[in-house]
């Protein structure tokens, strides 16, 4: 294979992987966040406590999350029938694409929204602030930086995740690498895609990173001295003893 | 200002009940500092929690700025909007501050009025406002994570103050401050409590603190308040723990033929100078072995332990003089055994 026809399959590849996780990415984010952080706020000691609704959720979660993801394509087909007309193609891969990455990115809030101090909540709280609230000024706000880290795992893992969306003829990267690399012995096509792939993961990586630490940046010191300006001196009492 | 009633906070947890809080009436005057102490454990936290109804009380009723605040919380365990509304009149300010590191010194102060729908202009000049009224004028557009403290307490003050509170509930908040810092804290607290007739009901562990603003003090042990009024009052009360721990006094007899003897000032005495004058007029040694003396609003408040020669007996007509003069008198040796035991 030469070089001329690679190239148009791997651009096409690109633009499809690209396609598949940016659109399971949002709606991974867009399901996951709200039920991350249901998960924290029905769970024990919650603002919302609500031991079912917490068990229900948490097992749905647990089940979904431990699904291979091959099989969750498989059985979802019914259901991606439903949504997009087809279960062939790259709209069809990204209806199982996001189920499965909703649970796992729920998860990942869970635990972000978790590390919240509770005093925080308690402040708002006691400043007259409801549930919504504290969900808003607080709870994502000050996991932010977090919550970019769980991002960036997910959209690895849906690259990931993606590579067997060709067994439904969604086409992307690990199509590419299986059909022509495995099957039709293109080891050098092969390689070509797995080099895009580790610097595709590698770039993402480096984003989500940064911007994480750009946002704890503002949460660390910095050099500036402490300079403490009293109210007037002790004034009537000057208690000694 | 705040009027507890029968306070009664039982936590449950697996089967085993904790009774955090045994029949609490506290009282305070609009305009005071008053301050509760006692041990960890002792239901301090569980107390000033329950003022804004932070925690839901088991029994007993919570009336703040006249508005009893029991009667609005509903039976749920969320609060409903009435209670809100009375919260965000009710500053807090915590022992580790509580500050959004997201959110900048000036974002932080603003979120109260966030929460009370303030526009952003409003928001923006009150929470200057607060900032130099703090002292913080200069670290608004800092992270809380670039200050110390004290600086990061200042800015939970502005904050609880964001919301023109007629009460302040402070919980511990010098606990995590260095003894120079926590002195400009409590004096940050005792100025807003004069220029803004600002009522504060703090909580602490310190001994120190309730010495240096509070005009009233209670002790709490074991969920209940074992003690409590105005600093003088306390002195008045014979075998008061309180006192005794706010104004300590120490010493011995230097000899066997000296009488040693506790003289309390709560205030209420004429502000004559009677040591003096007991020496002068019944021309005796006084030497003396201790003293915890303040000077509040021109009257002297405290305990001084003095030794007068001769044995009690020698000393009567001294000593009737001293209880002539509005004072209280207590001989080491002699009564206090008995007045400690009517005490309790």
């Amino acid at each position: 294979m030469t070089w001329s026809e690679m190239q148009p399959l791997l651009e096409q590849a690109c633009w499809d992987t690209l396609y598949m996780v940016g659109w399971s990415t949002v709606i991974a984010i867009v399901g996951g966040l709200p039920l991350g952080v249901l998960l924290v706020l029905t769970d024990k000691g919650g603002l919302l406590q609500n031991t079912v609704l917490n068990k229900v959720i948490g097992q749905v979660v647990n089940v979904a999350r431990s699904m291979p993801f091959i099989i969750l394509m498989v059985a979802l087909m019914g259901f991606t029938r439903s949504i997009t007309g087809t279960t062939i193609g790259r709209e069809a891969a990204i209806v199982p694409l996001a189920i499965g990455a909703i649970p796992f990115f729920a998860r990942l809030v869970e635990t972000a929204v978790r590390e919240v101090d509770g005093g925080l909540v308690e402040a708002v709280q006691s400043m007259g602030g409801n549930t919504w609230t504290v969900v808003r000024k607080v709870l994502v706000p000050e996991s932010l930086p977090s919550l970019i880290s769980s991002t960036t795992t997910t959209i690895v893992a849906l690259i990931g995740y993606s590579a067997m969306a060709g067994t439904v003829g969604a086409g992307g990267l690990g199509d590419i690498a299986i059909r022509y690399g495995y099957q039709r012995f293109e080891t050098e096509l092969m390689w070509i895609t797995v080099g895009i792939l580790a610097v595709v993961i590698s770039v993402i990586q480096f984003i989500g990173d940064y911007a994480a630490r750009g946002l704890h940046r503002r949460g660390g010191q910095s050099g500036a001295a402490p300079r403490l300006r009293l109210l007037k001196a002790a004034t009537a009492t000057s208690k000694t003893v | 200002m705040i009027t507890t009633s029968g306070l009664t906070k039982v936590y449950r947890s697996r089967g085993r009940e904790v009774l955090a809080l045994d029949g609490v009436d506290l009282h305070v005057r609009e305009g005071e500092v008053y301050g509760v102490i006692g041990q960890s454990g002792a239901g301090k936290s569980s107390l000033i929690r329950c003022v804004n109804l932070l925690e839901r009380p088991t029994a007993g009723t919570v009336t703040v700025a006249g508005q009893d605040l029991t009667a609005l919380a509903g039976r749920g365990p969320r609060a409903g909007r009435e209670l809100r509304k009375a919260r965000s009149h009710i500053g807090m300010v915590f022992q580790h501050f509580n500050l959004l590191s997201s959110r900048t010194v000036q974002d932080n102060v603003e979120l109260p009025l966030e929460i009370l729908g303030t526009s952003g202009k409003e928001r923006s000049r009150k929470a200057l406002g607060l900032l130099d009224l703090v002292g913080l004028s200069d670290k608004a557009k800092a992270y809380p994570a670039q200050l110390s403290g004290g600086q990061k307490q200042r800015v939970g003050i502005a904050r609880a103050l964001a919301g023109d509170p007629k009460v302040l509930l402070s919980d511990e908040a010098t606990s995590a401050l260095d003894p120079e810092t926590t002195r400009s804290i409590l004096q940050l607290l005792r100025d807003l409590n004069r220029q803004l007739g600002l009522t504060v009901l703090l909580i602490t562990h310190e001994m120190d603190v309730v010495k240096t603003i509070c005009d009233s003090a209670a002790l709490m042990e074991k969920g209940q308040i074992v003690e409590s009024g105005t600093v003088s009052e306390l002195l008045a009360t014979p075998g008061s723990e309180l006192a005794a721990a706010l104004f300590p006094v120490s010493g011995d007899a230097s000899a066997d033929d000296r009488t040693v003897i506790d003289v309390t000032f709560h205030g209420d005495s004429a502000t004559q100078p009677v040591i003096s004058q007991l020496s002068r007029t019944y021309n005796i040694d006084i030497s003396i072995l201790g003293a915890a003396m303040d000077t509040v609003g021109g009257k002297q408040v405290g305990r001084m332990r003095i030794e007068l020669p001769g044995r009690y007996e020698e000393n009567v007509v001294p000593i009737g003089f001293l209880r002539e003069q509005g004072l209280q008198i207590d001989v080491l040796g002699q009564e206090p055994l008995l007045v400690k035991e009517g005490a309790k």
